[in-house]
């Protein structure tokens, strides 16, 4: 029952389906929620957000005309709903002042390495304490500024492509590439300072 | 002071490493054009450090895609169904 997309749910939601609004609800609640709590202060507020949302899809479920995916257009409406709630994003609305993936201090004067990355990845994918490694990388994503968390979350955790990012956030192809950059960046810092000698 | 990395690269002889990670990004996301594709796998053709940098990016992209989202709990299920229910009851406005 899982393996119905989108489209199908929404469909037999239509028909007033509860099994089918549930999975829906199942299958997207965890990232929306991460996503408004970027927004609003308190996981309480995120969570009304959320809960606005969905009754905001039952609401205009009719007006979805499958000119973007399902995703893209559940995710717009939170970000939208999310944005009013919140204060937070004002001042984040740039995508602010460039910092470098590495730290300078890693390179010398011509810019070539100085102090090099070690060799971590296969110790890092083959790790036993897998889940204390995954709590480590959610919680730097929880760090990440708004922005940035949006654009992770969005691509690296759910798989959106960038085009439907974009179409979430409503930025350019171009900011979504820096935010999305910086992200990984400082995740990979994260990492590094877990593996390596940093 | 280090010269702005950022600069596209046209005009520039070679990648340093610098400049090789701050264009990882754009390569993995095929933006960069042509040429400076060519000038960055040319770089790590020629540079192990980097080599090992773009692969822990790519580690990093596979351990963040791993994350599972949180399941919900029962009792926020138990306020969707109910959530879902005031709806229809409500009579789906025409739907």
């Amino acid at each position: 029952m899982d393996q119905e997309t989108d489209a199908e749910l929404l469909g037999r939601l239509r028909t007033g389906d509860e099994r089918a609004f549930v999975t829906l609800v199942r299958r997207h609640h965890a990232v929306m929620l991460r996503l408004a709590a970027g927004y609003v202060p308190s996981m309480a507020v995120a969570e009304e957000v959320v809960q606005d949302t969905w009754l905001g899809v039952l609401r205009g479920i009719g007006g979805f005309e499958g000119r973007s995916s399902v995703r893209t257009w559940l995710f717009r409406i939170l970000v939208n709903r999310a944005r009013t709630a919140g204060v937070r994003e004002r001042r984040s609305v740039a995508i602010g002042d460039w910092v470098p993936a590495v730290d300078q201090s890693r390179f010398d004067a011509t810019g070539h390495w100085a102090a090099p990355p070690e060799h971590w990845v296969e110790e890092a994918e083959n790790r036993i304490d897998a889940a204390k490694l995954a709590d480590r990388l959610r919680s730097a994503v929880g760090e990440l500024p708004v922005r940035q968390r949006e654009v992770v979350l969005l691509r690296d955790v759910e798989g959106l492509s960038s085009e439907e990012v974009c179409g979430v956030l409503e930025i350019s192809e171009g900011n979504q590439r820096v935010l999305l950059h910086r992200a990984r960046s400082r995740l990979r810092q994260v990492l590094e300072t877990d593996f390596g000698r940093s | 002071m280090l010269p702005r990395l950022r600069l596209p690269l046209r005009g520039r002889r070679d990648v340093v490493c610098q400049q090789a990670v701050e264009l990882v990004t754009d390569y993995l996301e095929g933006a960069l054009s042509r040429a400076d594709r060519r000038r960055f796998e040319a770089h790590l053709a020629a540079c192990p450090h980097c080599t090992e940098y773009l692969a822990q990016m790519r580690a990093t992209i596979a351990l963040t895609g791993g994350l599972t989202a949180d399941d919900l709990t029962p009792q926020m299920q138990d306020e969707f169904v109910t959530l879902f229910r005031q709806w229809r009851g409500a009579g789906q406005d025409g739907t």
